[in-house]
């Protein structure tokens, strides 16, 4: 049975690919949230235009996506996070944007918008002033309870954030997360930007996610136009994006440790992570690999010293990353803050969707490179690790294993990569056109989507993070937690702040 | 854990030589620090960080700064928890108007002498976020800023050679 078998629809939009796309009435709608509800389908994203709203589901049994769209004729949509709470803070955000009101919602609270815009609806065809309201966070009783709020400036160097922990002595019995501090109106400047243009600001939607983020756009802007990117250039591209992947899961494995106290693990991580960046500047050209991949290919090949590099790389953490997997496993200090702290239920992982070492280490077996088998990722060979337990010991294993696999795949991509182009134009005059596509990041899938004129410039361009699903889950993970234990809990997550805000 | 502490202890350090301190920023400073303040401070400087919107791609490589290589603290500069603490705020991010007033607060709770360090393409002047609704545009907009270090991001090389410059101007005139 397909994906929209289930799903009544009135027409479909042949220019979007390499899915389909299909717009729906309120009973297609009302269909597809039933199946979200019922656990049948996953939701992948969620966001608005000015008169329209779309929803990306995701079969994960076939690994197949669709698109469905209600357009909004009186400016409003049922909502969907009635029934579904993974969308809850999508749509909020959708509201708060395009103006869009969800019907039979109980949370209609802003999410971005913290009314110092100058404007209401910002990215909205109509221009309705907003009730400004005081921020109400949820209500908590109880005789011993008292509140804790920190941020948005936190004590460490930290994206900024909002969290109000209600705490039953040291217990925390609700955490409540207010964000959009970061809100840079990203997706406010990309329309009628070049594709070139467009791909340097997807490049900066998550700093540490930056090769993520060009990658999916690149390939969004390809499926559009019905174009693929040069061999070699999908090479380079998968090395930059381990390359990446290795650098964050280092620092984190540091700083996780870091914040049990284990001060030796994060100076050694530090130093691999270091190394990582390096490689990728000697590679590259810059340590972040920032604006590399554009669509059509990549901006440069590998330096002539580039290989080199990165082989003394992987030597370097075959040689000392066993130590220290050894290291993590023997002390007793750092297991005893690791083990069975915060943890993420699987029935909740597998509610929201959860990517990344978030959900994995939460039993869901969905990983972007293997599901989807982009290019180059469907001629190498790699594992992808899951565990069940769901705790900071489990993300960290995760992890571990992620750098281990990380580690194999660059040396597979180092050695199958052959010359030739890595740039390709793209092809002028395909009229307006529509393009999905989904990328396996360090800290879960990023979901590109975006819209073409004939003029190649973008009209609409919605990026997703995975934290999307990942920053509610933690607010369930560190219940029944000591406050002292969220640090943990969190960088265990380390959710994108920027990448969410947008 | 015996084998690589011992290995720490045996083998070279690993961090790198001082980059001499950045000109520009020298230049940018000499009319901006006052010579009271310099006589107060000597040669430390505690550092308060303040994203103040910006992608994180910039607090990355301020993280860096702390690894082995670069070890920061051998100059005396510290990253501090809170403000009150603070002798220096560094800045990143387009300033967006949701971060605008923290911002503002941050700066207010920080005790005088203070400097102000605006890092990135973005904190000059909002960067590629420069003309949207939700941002201000350059740190400067908000707080007075005594000392810019470009780049997206700046590099940890490029970041110490500023904040060594301040560090050299606050504490060499004593």
């Amino acid at each position: 049975m397909g994906i929209l078998d289930g799903i009544p629809h009135v027409r479909a939009v042949p220019s979007h690919r390499p899915w389909p796309r299909v717009v729906v009435t309120e009973a297609g709608w009302q269909a597809a949230i039933n199946q979200l509800a019922a656990g049948r389908l996953t939701l992948l994203g969620f966001w608005g235009e000015s008169s329209a709203v779309h929803i990306a589901l995701l079969d994960d049994a076939a690994t197949e996506i669709a698109v469905v769209t209600y357009e909004c004729a009186a400016g409003s949509f049922p909502s969907v996070a009635r029934q579904h709470p993974p969308a809850l803070r999508l749509e909020r955000a959708i509201h708060d944007l395009f103006g869009l009101t969800p019907t039979g919602g109980d949370d209609t609270r802003p999410w971005l918008d913290h009314y110092v815009w100058g404007k209401s609806f910002p990215l909205g065809s109509r221009n309705a002033p907003r009730e400004v309201v005081p921020y109400r966070f949820l209500p908590t009783e109880g005789e011993a309870l008292h509140q804790v709020a920190v941020g948005p400036v936190h004590a460490g160097i930290i994206e900024p954030g909002h969290f109000r922990f209600t705490a039953n002595g040291e217990h925390v019995v609700r955490l409540e997360q207010w964000l959009g501090y970061t809100h840079k109106g990203i997706e406010s400047l990309m329309p009628g930007a070049g594709v070139q243009a467009a791909a340097k600001l997807a490049n900066r939607t998550s700093g540490d996610s930056a090769v993520a983020y060009a990658f999916a756009f690149a390939r969004a802007v390809e499926a559009a136009l019905d174009i693929e990117a040069p061999q070699r250039a999908t090479w380079l591209r998968a090395l930059m994006a381990e390359l990446e992947r290795l650098a964050n899961h280092f620092g984190d494995i540091g700083a996780i440790c870091n914040d049990a106290s284990f001060a030796l693990m994060h100076a050694q991580t530090g130093i691999l992570r270091e190394r990582c960046l390096r490689a990728a500047n000697v590679a590259f050209g810059h340590r972040l690999m920032m604006d590399v991949i554009v669509p059509g290919g990549v901006t440069c090949d590998i330096a002539p010293d580039g290989v080199a590099a990165l082989r003394t790389l992987l030597a370097e953490i075959n040689k000392v990353f066993p130590r220290l997997i050894e290291l993590y496993d023997n002390t007793a200090s750092l297991q005893d803050r690791t083990v069975t702290t915060g943890i993420v239920k699987t029935e909740y992982a597998r509610q929201f969707g959860a990517g990344g070492h978030v959900g994995r280490a939460s039993g869901r077996n969905f990983d972007a490179r293997r599901a989807l088998a982009y290019a180059p990722y469907d001629r190498l060979s790699f594992e992808v690790p899951v565990l069940e337990a769901g705790d900071v010991n489990a993300r960290v294993w995760i992890r571990i294993r992620e750098v281990e696999q990380s580690v194999a795949l660059i040396a597979q991509i180092l050695d199958l990569m052959a010359p030739g182009e890595i740039m390709r134009a793209l092809p002028a005059g395909r009229g307006e056109c529509e393009g999905l596509a989904v990328t396996e990041a360090f800290r879960g899938d990023v979901l590109v989507w975006l819209r073409l004129d004939t003029e190649l410039r973008v009209q609409r361009c919605h990026l997703r993070d995975a934290s999307w699903f990942q920053w509610p889950l933690l607010e369930t993970a560190i219940e029944g937690n000591i406050i002292a234990d969220f640090p943990l809990c969190n960088k265990s997550f380390n959710c994108s702040y920027s990448g969410v805000d947008l | 854990m015996r084998k690589t502490l011992l290995e720490s202890l045996t083998h070279g350090s690993l961090t790198e030589p001082a980059p001499a301190p950045d000109e520009s920023a020298l230049a940018e400073l000499a009319s901006k620090v006052d010579r009271a303040a310099q006589a107060r401070l000597g040669r430390s400087l505690a550092i308060r960080q303040v994203d103040a919107g910006s992608c994180n791609g910039c607090e990355l490589e301020i993280h860096a700064l702390s690894n082995a290589f670069y070890d920061i603290e051998r100059f005396g500069l510290r990253f501090v928890a809170s403000p009150r603490h603070a002798d220096v705020l560094l800045v990143t991010g387009p300033v967006t108007k949701n971060m605008r007033q923290a911002l503002e607060r941050t700066c207010d709770a920080t005790p005088d002498p203070k400097w102000v360090v605006a890092v990135g393409g973005c904190a000059i002047d909002g960067g590629i976020f420069g003309g949207s609704y939700a941002c201000v545009g350059g740190v400067s907009e908000v707080v007075p800023v005594d000392l810019h270090i470009k780049g997206c991001p700046p590099t940890p090389t490029d970041l110490l050679k500023g904040l060594l410059a301040l560090l050299e101007h606050v504490g060499g005139k004593r």
